[in-house]
């Protein structure tokens, strides 16, 4: 018997959920005013949990490293948010979603939590609109809907290319409403640093003011961690600079198991890298693969002329172009998954056939889009015999329209038009499927201690679908976790408030306390993005796109290598007592360095390739699927969850083996 | 290209700041400012000076953490951006740059180029929601149609990022585009009519209590505001208050 327990309820699929919420334990109101819950995080999770548990009535203390709920990087998302309405009548129900997610996550996740998250899906639109949320409707008033890479129906809902933005200013409008019934409190520029356990429960964390540098003690009968995913291990992604893995791998170290950390998924449709300077990457939208086509030139004379800037990709004939995604996956074309387009594009760039002066970009390209919109147009208001110029000019309107703020933000970026001539795109690291493993309930493995959102491992499998993250985020912290905490907090009606000043949260302050205090002592000589810069290279390289077990080894040494350097000379100036970005980086760095190596680690014994981990040595070798991921059920069919031993290469492996009662197992091909 | 910045430079909330000058050369015309900061602030960190200390985040003009009034201009030079995606191809070799923190009585300096915004935070807990809870039994969300124009012009209002470009930019320090934007989302919207009297009333009053100024029409707020967001909101805004005190309960 595994030490894992996943808790999943017994009976069919379609009623697990519904009978589970019948017979859990609830707590009356009376008693919610007398839990406190600590919430770490907040993002579409953290957010929605942190209102909804105080709706409930719990204290909820909710913790964020920015100066406002309002800039977590849920906001960034721009697509949309997928819901299982069926709006469109185009056949999607909750099974359909349910299937596309687990087939999408290429058979890596848990069945039963995947379901859940179809299940509430719809009422999460439900929730925004009532909100407030602006989505984008249509002339009849009603919600419109778009489709997204790897499903055949259109289920997602958007607001313009802003809809994280505008769910997450939702879920922050309901937090406002519970800071000003008092029901949290908000603790702006506070930064997690450890968590703390009483007699192996979760009952609270420390945290640094990042202001004052004040180091605080906060208790709670229950800790939820929110903190998003570790994406900027690679130093260079789509995250926001300041995201980080600190407090899910706080908790690792104190009991929380970590859940198949390689999988890291690479979005096809960023922009490409220009220079050593590169602080981060953008990601545009997937959805402009619903209407820009992937190409780069068939010859390598083109693609010299096209790199040296000698040739422009305007002047390039139908013929000379390889639309590969197109060739190669003619039933979803574009918008095949990310990591089959991501793979596909990084395929193409290897073979010589990238189209900046890098050689890592391919295009995407708008202009059949423009004429085939502009055509439509010009029939709608009745243009008879439209000049090409004018057809033009209606299409781009229509672009403009649908991705009007992409265009221009890659033209503020690049300085070209896309309009007028393909963007250049280029994979980056997007989103961790990977984190802190978590039962039925999101608890880990640590009693008390919750982890949601992106922070988690539970419903992605090896790849996330397009407009899948903002849903978890909010089934999680909306639907799911409201109900799941109040089963174990039922137990705490009796406990009272826990106290700060015991031995239990001394001993992990001191930890904290002391580790701030090596780094404003060691005086090394080199700054913090030194090694951050040096992590991110190896993991790129060796623990990129496409892995083997050479690289990996290499890659675990290396790391190990750079960590130790860190610790004997890194520099952080200024002081402790203070605002100090430097320190702060510098405590997320020695984390990320930690992660990494327990990343590589996890990919070197994962000898098959799946979702967002390739292994160049698992492929397929004949048939119609040669040259595509080669899955291997037999051997691999569970969660890979590590046990923290110490060094991260000492990490002990956990098996939770995975079981699919309703949906067979298949090879994804989506040719 | 080679550039000088002047820099403010502030220890804390209660130390006198002043301006201090710095060089950084072989800066290349496709860094954004941001990376430009970056390569400024190595250099003081392998010269052992402390860095100069500046909010950012997402780096990708949504998140609303980057500030910065470069040159005199709340974002810099450009229009429709915020500062993390301002390019150096907008600055010459050779030119003298700018760049000190938000100017407001309401947003007080923390350190160097990072203020205090929390006087946002309070004006949005005054009234910036709709009172829903999230108990999973809302309507259907098809259940109230509205109608395109609505639905777009509540976005373009709900589009503000909370960044305080307008204030910064407002010789009054106004707050009234921000709280303008925020009011016009709600009332644009059916969901948003049963609050509209208490909601509109409430922010005004937090926000004149938070020390924000008023608003004489110059409209820099809306030249400089990164996301475009129309003065329309603040006359929005206006009209919903006049309504509001008219109505007695």
């Amino acid at each position: 018997m595994s030490v894992l327990d996943s808790k999943v309820p017994k009976g069919p699929i379609k009623d697990k959920w519904t009978t589970y919420k019948d017979k859990i334990n609830l707590v009356n109101p009376a008693n919610k005013r007398h839990i406190d819950v600590i919430v770490v995080g907040t993002g579409l999770a953290g957010g929605s949990a942190a209102a909804s548990l105080a709706e409930l009535g719990y204290n909820v203390k909710a913790f964020a490293y920015q100066d406002s709920p309002r800039r977590a990087h849920s906001i960034a998302a721009q697509g949309g948010i997928n819901a299982a309405k069926n709006y469109m009548g185009d056949g999607d129900s909750t099974y359909r979603l349910f299937y596309d997610t687990v087939k999408g996550g290429d058979y890596r996740s848990r069945e039963a939590n995947v379901y859940r998250l179809a299940e509430v899906s719809a009422n999460i639109i439900d929730q925004c609109v009532a909100q407030g949320v602006p989505f984008a409707r249509d002339y009849g008033g009603l919600l419109d809907n778009r489709s997204f890479g790897g499903v055949l129906v259109s289920r997602t809902f958007y607001a313009k290319g802003q809809t994280g933005q505008q769910l997450l200013l939702g879920c922050y409008s309901a937090m406002n409403r519970q800071i000003a019934r008092g029901k949290i409190e908000m603790y702006n520029r506070h930064e997690m640093l450890d968590v703390v356990k009483v007699d192996g429960k979760a009952r609270g964390i420390i945290a640094r003011n990042l202001i004052t540098g004040e180091i605080e003690r906060h208790s709670a009968h229950a800790v939820v961690i929110a903190t998003g995913g570790y994406g900027n291990v690679y130093f260079l992604s789509t995250n926001a600079m300041g995201s980080n893995a600190t407090a899910a791998w706080k908790i690792h170290k104190k009991g929380a198991f970590f859940a198949n950390p390689c999988f890291t998924q690479i979005h096809p449709t960023c922009i490409p890298r220009s220079g050593d300077y590169q602080s981060k990457l953008t990601l545009m939208s997937e959805s402009l693969r619903n209407d820009g086509r992937i190409w780069v030139p068939k010859n390598m004379d083109d693609v010299k002329g096209i790199q040296e800037g000698t040739l422009k990709p305007t002047q390039l004939k139908e013929e000379d172009r390889d639309y590969f995604l197109e060739r190669r996956y003619p039933a979803f074309g574009n918008l095949v998954p990310r990591d089959v387009a991501s793979r596909a594009a990084k395929e193409r760039c290897d073979a010589g056939h990238g189209v900046n002066a890098t050689g890592e970009a391919v295009y995407l390209d708008f202009a059949a889009a423009i004429e085939r919109y502009g055509t439509e147009q010009a029939k709608i208001h009745g243009v008879s015999n439209p000049t090409k110029e004018k057809i033009i000019e209606l299409g781009e309107a229509v672009i403009e329209e649908k991705y009007g703020n992409l265009f221009q933000m890659y033209e503020k970026i690049i300085d070209e038009n896309p309009y007028k001539t393909p963007m250049m795109i280029y994979p980056a690291t997007h989103y961790t499927m990977g984190g802190v493993w978590v039962d039925y309930n999101l608890m880990t493995t640590v009693p008390g201690l919750y982890c949601i959102g992106e922070a988690n491992f539970s419903d992605h499998g090896a790849n996330r679908l397009g407009a899948s993250a903002l849903m978890q985020g909010l089934a999680d912290g909306y639907f799911v976790l409201p109900y799941t905490i109040g089963d174990y907090l039922a137990d705490d009606i009796r406990t009272g408030p826990i106290s700060t000043s015991t031995k239990e949260f001394d001993e992990v302050e001191k930890e904290v306390k002391d580790r701030i205090d090596f780094f404003m002592n060691n005086k090394g000589t080199k700054s913090v993005d030194h090694f951050h810069k040096r992590l991110g290279k190896v993991m790129w390289d060796k623990v990129g796109m496409a892995r083997n077990e050479k690289g990996l080894k290499e890659a675990m040494a290396e790391i190990k290598e750079i960590r130790e350097e860190f610790w004997k000379d890194v520099k952080v100036p200024g002081s402790h007592n203070e605002m100090n970005l430097e320190l702060e980086k510098a405590g997320r760095v020695a984390d990320f360095l930690e992660l990494g190596e327990l990343f590589a680690k996890d990919a070197l014994v994962r000898e098959e390739s799946c979702g967002g981990h390739f292994r160049e040595e698992s492929v397929e070798l004949e048939g119609e699927q040669k040259g595509e991921a080669k899955r291997k059920d037999k051997e691999f069919a569970f969660v890979s969850a590590w046990e923290y031993k110490g060094e991260p290469a000492d990490a002990v492996l956990h098996k939770e083996q995975l079981e699919f009662k309703d949906i067979e197992l298949k090879q994804r091909s989506y040719k | 290209m080679n550039l000088t910045l002047k820099i403010w430079r502030q220890k804390g909330p209660q130390e006198k700041g002043k301006m201090v000058d710095y060089k950084v050369s072989d800066i290349s015309e496709h860094m954004s400012f941001l990376e430009m900061m970056d390569v400024l602030n190595e250099q003081l960190v392998n010269s052992g000076e402390e860095p100069v200390a500046f909010d950012h985040d997402c780096r990708e003009g949504i998140c609303g953490m980057c500030s910065l009034h470069i040159n005199g201009e709340a974002h810099g030079p450009d229009r429709g951006i915020t500062t993390c995606q301002l390019h150096m191809r907008m600055f010459k070799d050779g030119e003298t740059i700018t760049i000190e923190p938000w100017r407001a009585k309401a947003f007080p300096v923390i350190k160097d180029l990072v203020v205090d915004r929390t006087a946002f935070e309070r004006i949005q807990q005054a009234g910036g929601y709709i009172s829903v809870n999230t108990s999973g039994n809302t309507q259907d969300a098809n259940a109230i149609p509205i109608s395109k124009h609505a639905a777009d012009e509540a976005m373009d209002a709900a589009a503000c990022i909370g960044c305080g470009a307008c204030v910064a930019s407002c010789k009054n320090s106004s707050a009234m585009l921000f709280v303008g934007a925020k009011v016009s989302q709600f009332a644009l919207l059916p969901q948003g009519q049963v609050e509209a009297v208490d909601r509109v009333k409430n922010m005004v009053a937090q926000m004149d209590l938070e020390g924000f100024g008023n608003c004489t029409n110059t409209g820099a707020c809306e030249v400089e505001c990164p996301k475009e967001i129309s003065l329309e909101n603040i006359a929005r805004m206006n009209r919903e208050l006049v309504k509001a005190s008219l109505i007695k309960f």
